[in-house]
């Protein structure tokens, strides 16, 4: 069997089909509004300039991929599925399976009801999302970290007047994806996930909880949320793999996350922060970026608007710090030219303060019609040292180019 | 009896002075008539398909559905939720739109699952691509403008009330527009806009109004042309459903999330 399928049965989330039926069943509505497939494929390319530097690496990367979504949708109720697959070229660990969606919602107004596994997005910056930690991060996507993994979860959201108030409990713990032995964009040392190992003996069975209060006051949108269970970002142990090659072996801990949004609006400026305490991965610490966004809006009398974007990350470990952010300073332009493709660009680079390192990336996209677009993304990482988080990443510079067929 | 006289004089005069008033009393009177004609409609929705055009002739087709709730002492909400081009599907646009204070809008991206705060000085920015811009498609609130009647004028056979109003937000796109108003439904007909410098900008007509519940009007066609880029834009509205039991539930964050 193909191992990197086995991995993607890693989230064995089988289980929870047959519970999802049966409530589907009892909450059975009599009106069907909506029933209806769409989604999406994509073929990818990856040009990486320079040579690859880790033993077993491959060169060059492609990749096709379907995320179809079917949805469907009763007076107060609705379900959707979206699977997810990607075959890669190169690398085995990135060919992966995974169900983005697959839940089953219930709104009768005062309140939202959601069981299955889904994605929720935490947070209000740009640069990185500090405060998001519902769902796992899915690294071989992408190396952002914005691509997420389905979380099973049940989720009640309750709305009042004095704010929305949400509960999390997240059932079964999913695994950080990341890129495989032949990959680009990997460490030096593979990371082996089969070894992976948990500060808590109920592995990834551990029951995780969430809550978060949210509520606009006027020209602010206002956020605190705290997360109890296994933390999403592993810390690395040195091992070795089955043929005695060095490896470094996921850990999770169990932590506790209470994280803090704010976004405020005034005319053309946008005013972001997000800020974390984290407790039981080593020493607490505290980590924020925060910044603004600033809109030209109809730039030298036509349709395009311009965004200045700027952000300061900072994470109180130093440079003990498990992410490359420590005390770096993000500086972004966003395009949109507001034509009828849609054709957006948006280019940003984040900079050490303390060292010269820095990363700069790319982003376009544009619509070819109804039906089809193409984009371009692209990291260049520059002056890495050795001290550096991304040093193993110094000549993975890259652009990727992907056209898709939405349906 | 020169005192008698000048009393009658006054007298006869009396009417005229307090009948009399200032173009702008009679265009800010206008604009108040065609809100209050329009008033207790209580939240509607409808499916609209948006054609952009370009110099050259070519087109693009954007279908959008669309639910407004009425907001007694407020402004409106509005749900914009996007079905076409497919790759926006699922997009979803949360505006809450009032007298004076700027507007509160969020946008949901449904690849990232992420409400994003979109800043209010955007009114000008255009609304996906098109000759719309946001201002011209969120409620016309009275409190926005200041008015002043020009003159009563035919506009297609129509009497209509030409009336300047002038947007009271400096981030407007715009110096002034001028509004034709159908002198008997209190509906606009004809709005010209003329850009930041006063110059000839836009056109935006209306046509095949409907009647709703006996009392709404509602255009099924909007056409907006830009003479400076030659560029135009058409929103075709269909299927306008009044009072359907929306309510405030219907217009927040968790609502924007899950909008298809």
């Amino acid at each position: 069997m193909n191992p990197t399928l086995k991995k993607g049965g890693r989230g064995d989330l089988s289980c929870l089909f047959p519970v999802l039926l049966l409530i589907t069943f009892f909450f059975q509505p009599s009106t069907v509004i909506a029933a209806e497939w769409s989604g999406r494929f994509s073929a990818e390319g990856r040009l990486f300039w320079n040579d690859a530097i880790h033993p077993g690496q491959r060169e060059q990367q492609a990749s096709i991929v379907a995320q179809p979504e079917y949805y469907h949708a009763w007076e107060k109720s609705s379900f959707t599925a979206v699977p997810f697959f990607r075959l890669d070229s190169a690398d085995a660990e990135r060919t992966h399976l995974d169900i983005r969606e697959f839940f089953f919602l219930w709104y009768p107004g005062a309140f939202d009801m959601g069981i299955g596994i889904r994605k929720v997005f935490w947070g209000v910056t740009e640069s990185q999302h500090l405060v998001d930690i519902i769902n796992q991060t899915d690294l071989v996507e992408f190396p952002d970290g914005e691509e997420k993994l389905g979380q099973p979860m049940i989720n009640l959201s309750i709305l009042r007047d004095w704010g929305t108030l949400d509960f999390f409990l997240l059932p079964y713990f999913r695994e950080r994806t990341f890129p495989g032995r032949k990959g680009r964009l990997r460490n030096a040392l593979v990371i082996d996930p089969d070894q992976a190992r948990f500060e808590s003996g109920a592995k990834q069975h551990r029951l995780d909880a969430a809550i978060r209060y949210a509520k606009t006051l006027g020209d602010w949108d206002l956020a605190f949320s705290h997360f109890q269970g296994t933390g999403r970002e592993p810390t690395f142990l040195l091992g070795s793999d089955a043929s005695g090659n060095p490896v470094l072996i996921p850990f999770y801990e169990q932590i506790g996350q209470t994280g803090l949004e704010l976004q405020g609006v005034a005319d053309a400026w946008l005013w972001k922060l997000e800020a974390i305490h984290r407790s039981g991965q080593g020493q607490s610490f505290e980590a924020w970026t925060g910044g603004f966004e600033y809109t030209f809006t109809g730039l030298f009398e036509t349709q395009m608007d311009l965004g200045v974007i700027s952000e300061w990350l900072h994470d109180t470990r130093g440079h003990r710090a498990t992410t490359p952010f420590e005390d770096d300073l993000m500086f972004g332009l966003r395009l949109a030219i507001n034509d009828m493709a849609s054709t957006e660009l948006l280019i940003g680079i984040i900079q050490d303060l303390d060292q010269a390192s820095r990363v700069f990336s790319i982003e376009g996209k544009r619509r070819i019609t109804d039906h089809w677009k193409l984009e371009l993304e692209g990291n260049v990482f520059m002056q890495q040292t050795a001290n550096s988080l991304f040093y193993d990443l110094r000549d993975d510079d890259f652009l990727q180019l992907s056209l898709s067929y939405y349906f | 009896m020169n005192r008698l006289i000048f009393f009658l004089l006054s007298l006869a005069f009396l009417p005229i002075v307090s009948f009399a008033q200032s173009p702008e009393e009679k265009g800010l009177e206008i604009a108040k008539e065609v809100n209050r004609r329009d008033d207790g409609f209580h939240d509607y929705s409808a499916e609209l398909t948006m054609t952009l055009r370009n110099k050259q002739g070519e087109e693009s087709t954007r279908i959008i559905r669309n639910s407004t709730l009425e907001v007694p002492g407020d402004g409106d909400k509005s749900l914009i939720i996007f079905e076409n081009p497919k790759d926006v599907k699922g997009t979803a646009f949360l505006s809450f739109t009032h007298k004076v204070e700027n507007d509160d809008q969020w946008l949901f991206l449904p690849a990232l699952k992420r409400v994003k705060r979109i800043n209010s000085s955007n009114k000008s920015g255009s609304f996906m691509g098109s000759e719309f811009a946001y201002e011209d498609i969120t409620s016309q609130e009275v409190e926005k403008f200041t008015y002043r009647w020009i003159k009563d004028d035919l506009l297609d056979g129509k009497t209509a009330f030409l009336v300047e109003r002038d947007p009271v937000d400096p981030n407007s796109g715009y110096t002034r527009q001028e509004v034709w108003y159908d002198q008997k439904e209190y509906i606009p007909l004809k709005i010209v806009f003329y850009d930041r410098k006063n110059a000839l900008l836009k056109t935006l007509t209306y046509t095949d109004y409907k009647q709703y519940l006996g009392q709404y009007w509602r255009a099924d066609r909007m056409e907006m042309l830009n003479h400076q880029t030659g560029k135009s834009s058409t929103l075709s509205w269909k299927n306008y459903q009044f009072k359907t039991g929306l309510s405030d539930q219907d217009f927040n964050k968790n609502s924007l999330k899950r909008a298809r």
